[in-house]
């Protein structure tokens, strides 16, 4: 169970923003990604998930081992945090709801609709979602945007404890999550070269 | 794939869900037309399986840009997309919760609205057969529209352009199979040419909404 990323080239919009990026994340590891505002780090995680094609290079990876955090926590206003929950672990053929809820401390908030959540709950509720995917390779994207303190500790000891069972974690993130032994691996050497031609050609709208 | 449709029909009947939405409107039309056409009985029936068609042809498009764009607006297609449900499943099943909450509900309530209309009582079972083979087709092409128009904001009108051409093969043989039916004429080759329409748009667009759905989600 390994993410192996080699010369790995990903654009936003046919442009290039970050090129020849290589690393690797193995299980139990945890890699923080840095850098400043748009240089590429949700391109990245997107197109590690598949969501967008790579420019160039290879990304190797267990098949169907990849979960995906985004910065929109793809909640249903007018389901509960509860039948929220249940329709990924239904989607994902799991059954780890409660224990998905117990550890987000949601328990309490089962029979709330998501819509009176406040934000900082919203995001948990999220964040618990890729509990119930029993994936290992968690994807997160600015995970705790909105989060207090006490919610930032907590999920720190999520992924603590997911990075214990064989799991990994790759994040974009700012804050720190109390992880002492997760990796940084700053971006900013993989700074695209501003191109003035798109690569393809006028073609590349139709690659 | 049943926890994506059962999820659909959840948000459909839950406050704000739209279901009804497409119903309220094609009993409108069924109840504005005679107002506005007259009450003579001859005309009404002349002219019911067209008004019938078209009513349920537009109460279908109107909510055909809830099928997606709620979804990608709160980020639950990108995580459908990197879900174990193969993209075409999800589509599908989409399409199939948007016929259960539109066509099908149109379809049982058409009779009621033919008796609005004055069609002619051989004219019933056509009517039925006729919306109950269409309104799939409606729903999967709509469906593959949505698709396409996903990303864009404000896309309705954009979507209501690319569908509309393609509702209207269903239309001609939907309301012809009906007008021929009423004048107890021989209906079964128009229904034929219309279940054949719905069952190939059953088969090939979900993957063609897929694709489309990929591309717009990059």
């Amino acid at each position: 169970m390994e993410l192996r990323v080699q010369d790995l080239t990903v654009a936003r919009g046919g442009v290039p923003v970050l090129e020849r990026v290589s690393f690797t994340l193995s299980a139990g590891e945890a890699v923080i990604l840095r850098g400043p505002n748009g240089i590429g780090k949700t391109t990245l995680l997107r197109t590690l998930a598949g969501l967008q094609p790579a420019l160039d290079g290879a990304v190797s990876v267990p098949p169907e081992s990849l979960a995906y955090a985004a910065h929109a926590d793809g909640l249903k206003a007018v389901l509960t945090v509860e039948e929220n929950l249940r329709f990924w672990s239904a989607v994902h053929g799991t059954d780890a709801v409660d224990e998905a809820m117990a550890a987000m401390d949601l328990l309490s908030l089962r029979p709330r609709r998501a819509a009176n959540l406040s934000a900082g709950q919203k995001r948990r509720l999220g964040l618990a979602r890729l509990l119930v995917t029993g994936r290992p390779i968690w994807l997160l994207d600015e995970p705790t945007v909105s989060l207090d303190a006490a919610s930032v500790a907590l999920f720190g000891q999520v992924v603590r404890r997911h990075l214990a069972t064989g799991g990994a974690a790759l994040m974009a993130t700012h804050i720190d999550l109390g992880l002492a032994e997760a990796r940084v691996l700053d971006l900013s050497p993989f700074r695209a070269r501003p191109v003035t031609r798109m690569p393809g050609g006028f073609d590349e709208a139709f690659a | 794939m049943i926890a994506v449709l059962t999820r659909d029909l959840r948000l459909a009947i839950r406050a704000g869900g739209g279901f009804g939405l497409g119903l309220a409107f094609f009993l409108l039309v069924a109840v504005l037309v005679p107002l506005g056409v007259g009450p003579e009985p001859a005309t009404l029936a002349r002219i019911a399986p067209g008004i019938l068609w078209v009513g349920a042809l537009l109460a279908c498009l109107l909510t055909l840009d809830r099928i997606f764009a709620l979804d990608f607006e709160d980020g639950s297609l990108d995580l459908l997309a990197t879900a174990p449900i193969p993209m075409e499943g999800t589509v599908a099943m989409k399409a199939l919760a948007h016929w259960l909450v539109t066509g099908l509900p149109l379809t049982l309530v058409s009779p009621v609205l033919a008796l609005l209309m004055n069609l002619p009582a051989q004219g019933y079972p056509w009517l039925l057969a006729s919306l109950l083979l269409g309104t799939p087709a409606l729903s999967m092409i709509g469906t593959f529209g949505a698709a396409l128009t996903v990303g864009v904001k404000r896309g309705g009108l954009l979507l209501s352009l690319i569908v509309l051409p393609l509702y209207v093969p269903t239309l001609i043989f939907g309301a012809e199979a009906v007008k021929r039916g009423a004048q107890g004429m021989e209906a079964t080759v128009p229904l034929l040419l219309m279940a054949g329409i719905t069952f190939g748009a059953g088969a090939l667009l979900p993957f063609a909404a897929a694709a489309a759905i990929r591309v717009n989600l990059r």
